[in-house]
């Protein structure tokens, strides 16, 4: 193993270079990946101001209200997180932002505009972007390659232009590529760039998701339950990764199970329950209020009378 | 029984280290490089009817040149199939249709036992590749909704009504069929025209040369942002949808493309043979077709050819065989997908037209570092050689 690494090492390449710089080098070189991750799309909204909105959501199945006229909005430049017991129907929430579920009734707005039946990949292209609970890479593609996935949604190329190589194909893979690069640095996972996604070790799967999420250019980055599985360790990480994602000017919405995660990194959060939305504040608020500390733990049966 | 399965076991372990090294030797070698060590061995492909070697010759018994254009025809079948089934993953049971529909177009414009206008062979070919894509869309827009076995089973029941046209609709001649079918232009020193139906060394030619041209297209189309598309379909249609993958337009382009070149080989098919009826285009031709792509493996360009040129040269070069061929590809297949479901050469695609720079750029290495045969046995010793840097 050393060995290899050794030869790793030696044979060059970004991920090496790296390894060998000065802490000052190496500040700079992460301001340049960071520069080039960064979107540079135009938004209808400023900083600050509600990006996304759920606007009285529900979602029925049959019998089954999974969504009960949902409410909140998300600030464009915040971490909002979304919180609460298995079953409050966060993924369902998440499913209804981005067009996999239409809402039963209410409406989701994106920058003021209302989602309606837009399809999928339309949606991805206005801006909403996703991770998924169980992951969901390409997974004969290599991490690089399904980076790159993630950047076509930008794309234009025809598939006569692909097939005749017309200009814009160059320029486009050309761009995909410098961008994928910086965005498997961005998250930290450069150095398998090469090797197929159903072989990379699972933290880097997680993360490989984050990146061709990032690589759609989303105004709004949906993370469902990123650190599952994670040891305290690959959390602070992950924390740290998402604060360095909301610095680069990404707004992002989260879910995530573990509290000392969520209340670290999170601006405000939402807490639903049996599809219904039980509490909205700043995390400490959100920490102490009654009906939250209950949904989690339960309340005596007395107490409810 | 006894003598093939004892070498198998002893095989097994030695061989993935080996093809691996083979590929990455392969993959660290410029284009130029490749290209350089590819030309001889392309002229060799294109010499070999001349030569005739021993050994692999199927003569007597069947003339070898005819023997290799239709070793060709099924190579390009192969690559056109692997568009839709390797790549976008869209199990295919009717692509016979396809390649009916593309001898039929050039049997219906050259043939003189058609009520229909003539044009020159040459110009029948890309209008057969036209009117097939027609068919591609007119089959693929209503049922490309439905997935997996459903899709199979659709595309099966459009292979028969393909032939089932062709033995009812009288414009079509059914059993009596169309003779005299074009060749393109050319005579040979004795008068006779050049593309003849008793010889297949310019037919070979021509189906050779069109396969370059095809593999070049189709390799531009992989290395693009179409062929990502579809090999995200084929991983995870879902989850390429939310990534902002257009799927139901990417899957209808890879029915057309598919469509396209089973026309093609149709009608370089009907061109040869010159005549044509509806005896050749049932179900078993389609499971064939399917058999090459699955047997060499789904996913890999060389791999369906390797597949392509079991399946048709076999039956011709044991022709004592010949009429045992569906029982001894069945068998072979079975073996096949309990050691190596992934066919003789895994699925390998090559997506990014940049590719090699930014692997050698980022991890200094030429490509792929994980293994192709994850499937296969070994699959975990091979990720802990390469190492997690941890």
């Amino acid at each position: 193993m050393s060995q290899k690494d050794q030869h790793r090492h030696i044979s060059g390449g970004i991920v090496a270079e790296v390894a060998q710089m000065t802490e000052a080098e190496r500040r700079e070189h992460e301001a340049e990946v960071a520069d080039v991750v960064a979107t540079d799309r135009e938004f209808a909204v400023g900083e600050g101001e509600t990006l996304l909105e759920m606007d009285n959501v529900t979602v029925r199945f049959g019998g089954l209200v999974a969504l009960d006229s949902v409410s909140f909005h998300i600030k464009r430049g915040e971490i909002l997180g979304l919180i609460g017991p298995n079953g409050a129907g966060k993924t369902t929430c998440f499913n209804a932002m981005t067009g996999v579920y239409r809402p039963t009734s209410g409406r989701v707005l994106l920058e003021g505009k209302p989602l309606g039946r837009t399809a999928k990949y339309r949606i991805t292209r206005k801006g909403i972007a996703r991770t998924f609970q169980n992951i969901r890479l390409f997974e004969e593609m290599t991490a690089l390659e399904n980076v790159v996935v993630g950047t076509d949604a930008r794309h234009k190329t025809s598939v006569l232009g692909a097939l005749l190589r017309l200009p814009r194909h160059f320029k486009e893979e050309k761009a995909a590529v410098e961008k994928a690069m910086a965005l498997l640095e961005f998250v930290g996972i450069a150095d398998r760039a090469g090797d197929k996604a159903k072989n990379l070790p699972y933290g880097y799967q997680r993360r490989l998701e984050i990146a061709r999420a990032l690589a759609t250019e989303p105004k709004l980055l949906c993370l469902d339950e990123p650190a599952a599985g994670f040891n305290p360790a690959e959390k602070d990480e992950l924390m740290e990764l998402i604060r360095k994602i909301r610095d680069d000017g990404f707004t992002v919405l989260l879910i995530e199970h573990d509290m000392r995660l969520v209340m670290g990194v999170t601006d405000r959060i939402v807490v639903l329950e049996f599809g219904k939305k039980i509490a909205e504040g700043k995390p400490e608020e959100i920490r102490n209020n009654k009906a939250v500390i209950a949904a989690y733990l339960g309340v005596p049966d007395d107490d409810v009378a | 029984m006894t003598t093939t399965k004892t070498p198998a076991p002893a095989k097994a372990p030695a061989e993935p280290p080996r093809r691996r090294s083979i590929s990455e030797w392969w993959n660290n070698l410029s284009r130029f490089q490749q290209w350089i060590i590819l030309l001889p061995l392309v002229a060799l492909i294109f010499a070999l009817p001349w030569l005739n070697p021993p050994l692999i010759t199927t003569e007597p018994g069947y003339d070898f040149s005819i023997a290799m254009f239709d070793v060709a025809r099924y190579c390009l079948i192969a690559i056109g199939l692997n568009v839709v089934v390797g790549q976008a993953g869209l199990l295919d049971l009717g692509y016979v249709g396809f390649f009916a529909i593309g001898a039929y177009v050039a049997a219906l414009f050259t043939s003189p036992d058609s009520t229909l206008w003539k044009i020159p062979y040459l110009a029948a070919i890309p209008l057969a590749m036209a009117i097939t894509m027609v068919f591609g869309v007119i089959l693929g827009s209503p049922t490309l909704r439905l997935r997996g076995d459903y899709l199979a089973i659709v595309t099966l029941g459009f292979g028969e009504m393909v032939r089932l046209f062709a033995d009812n609709v009288d414009a079509l001649r059914g059993n009596r069929g169309f003779s005299n079918i074009g060749a393109p232009p050319g005579t040979r020193e004795n008068g006779e025209p050049l593309f003849a139906n008793f010889d297949g060394k310019p037919w070979y030619v021509l189906c050779v040369a069109v396969i370059i041209v095809i593999l070049i297209l189709a390799g531009n189309l992989e290395r693009s942002r179409v062929g990502r598309a579809w090999v995200a379909i084929r991983d995870d249609e879902d989850a390429a949808e939310l990534m902002g993958v257009p799927t139901f337009r990417f899957k209808i382009w890879a029915f057309v493309i598919g469509a396209a070149i089973g026309g093609l080989s149709g009608a370089l098919y009907a061109g040869q043979q010159g005549f044509m009826n509806n005896q050749r285009f049932d179900v078993l031709t389609s499971v064939l077709f399917l058999a090459a792509v699955i047997l060499g493996g789904s996913g890999n360009k060389v791999g369906v050819m390797l597949g392509a040129f079991v399946v048709a040269y076999v039956p011709l070069r044991f022709l004592s065989i010949a009429e045992w061929k569906f029982m001894i590809f069945g068998v072979a297949l079975t073996i096949l997908m309990i050691f190596r479901p992934q066919g003789l050469l895994g699925a390998r695609q090559r997506l990014l037209t940049y590719g090699r720079q930014a692997y050698q750029r980022l991890v200094g290495r030429g490509e792929v570092v994980s293994s192709d045969t994850a499937m296969a046995g070994g699959k975990s010793l091979m990720n802990g050689g390469n190492g997690a840097p941890k």
